[in-house]
């Protein structure tokens, strides 16, 4: 097997640069305890923190956060070579953290919730937007349109990704772990779907046209 | 905030957002600006952009925030 090159010192800030030499010489096996150590605490206040949507508690917060730290700890390791010293050591490595906690906290959304079934109940877009579609006929008028643009200008796979997000509240990083793909293919699907609906509901009237610059 | 309101502002893209894979990039780099106080360089105006538009990304953005804001020495 081919071996990384060695990390080039010099260009780091002295903490990061402890860091790096530490976990690449020979106090290594301590500096790996170290680190793990910085990240479950990181983990841990980073799903209390989002707790409050997720419902995670007690032992459950505690598996979720060793298991995210654990997970961040094999990635920051495996890139070791790929930090620049663009930022602190332990900025970059938190970043693995929050990616961990995305993905645990994605997954346990399915243990609690299931993909709402068919058909759609488009009540539920009405309340998203605060549309009362059955007090003022502008509002009937405007909720219309958007379904009929749903259904005339996106692809069926914009729809789905629009429907499960928008209309059922489902999690980017949940139906991430439905439809497989990436973070950045479903949010431009929907950032897609966005642009398009805008633009029929302009074109019919319903919504005014943005300004440049705006 | 009307219906009609809420939906115009939901359906507005901005042009100029990076989407998350570029955003995931540099997010270390832009937490640290952002805690210094100086993340009104141009060049991240489109990671700022994607951020505030993107839940998922905005919410890993806080977190790191958080993270380095309250790390202990």
């Amino acid at each position: 097997m081919k071996s990384d090159p060695p990390l080039a010192l010099g260009s780091f800030d002295s903490a990061s640069e402890e860091w790096l030499k530490s976990l690449t010489g020979g106090e290594r096996e301590e500096a790996v305890g170290r680190l793990h150590q910085l990240l479950v605490c990181a983990a841990r206040r980073e799903i209390h923190r989002r707790s409050t949507g997720v419902r995670v508690t007690g032992p459950e917060l505690d598996d979720l956060a060793f298991q995210a730290a654990g997970d961040a700890l094999v990635s920051v390791l495996a890139k070791l070579q790929q930090f620049r010293g663009e930022s602190r050591f332990t900025t970059w490595a938190y970043k693995f953290v929050m990616f961990e906690v995305s993905t645990k906290l994605a997954r346990h959304f399915w243990r609690r919730s299931d993909m709402p079934s068919q058909p759609v109940d488009w009540g539920r877009l009405a309340d998203r937007f605060g549309i009362q579609p059955d007090e003022q006929s502008e509002g009937r008028d405007l909720l219309e349109a958007l379904v009929r643009a749903l259904d005339e200008t996106l692809t069926d796979r914009q729809r789905q990704v629009f429907v499960a997000i928008v209309v059922n509240g489902v999690p980017l990083d949940a139906l991430l772990e439905e439809m497989g793909g990436t973070r950045g293919a479903i949010y431009k699907m929907l950032f897609d779907a966005r642009r398009k609906l805008r633009s029929a509901l302009v074109d019919g009237g319903y919504l005014t046209p943005e300004h440049e610059g705006t | 905030m009307t219906g009609s309101e809420a939906l115009e502002r939901f359906l507005h893209t901005d042009p100029g957002d990076v989407g998350c894979d570029e955003a995931m990039a540099v997010l270390h780099i832009f937490a640290e600006l952002v805690a210094a106080g100086a993340d009104t360089k141009p060049e991240y105006r489109g990671v700022a952009a994607h951020l505030r538009a993107c839940g998922p990304c905005g919410d890993d953005f806080d977190g790191l925030l958080a993270a380095i804001t309250n790390e202990h020495p």
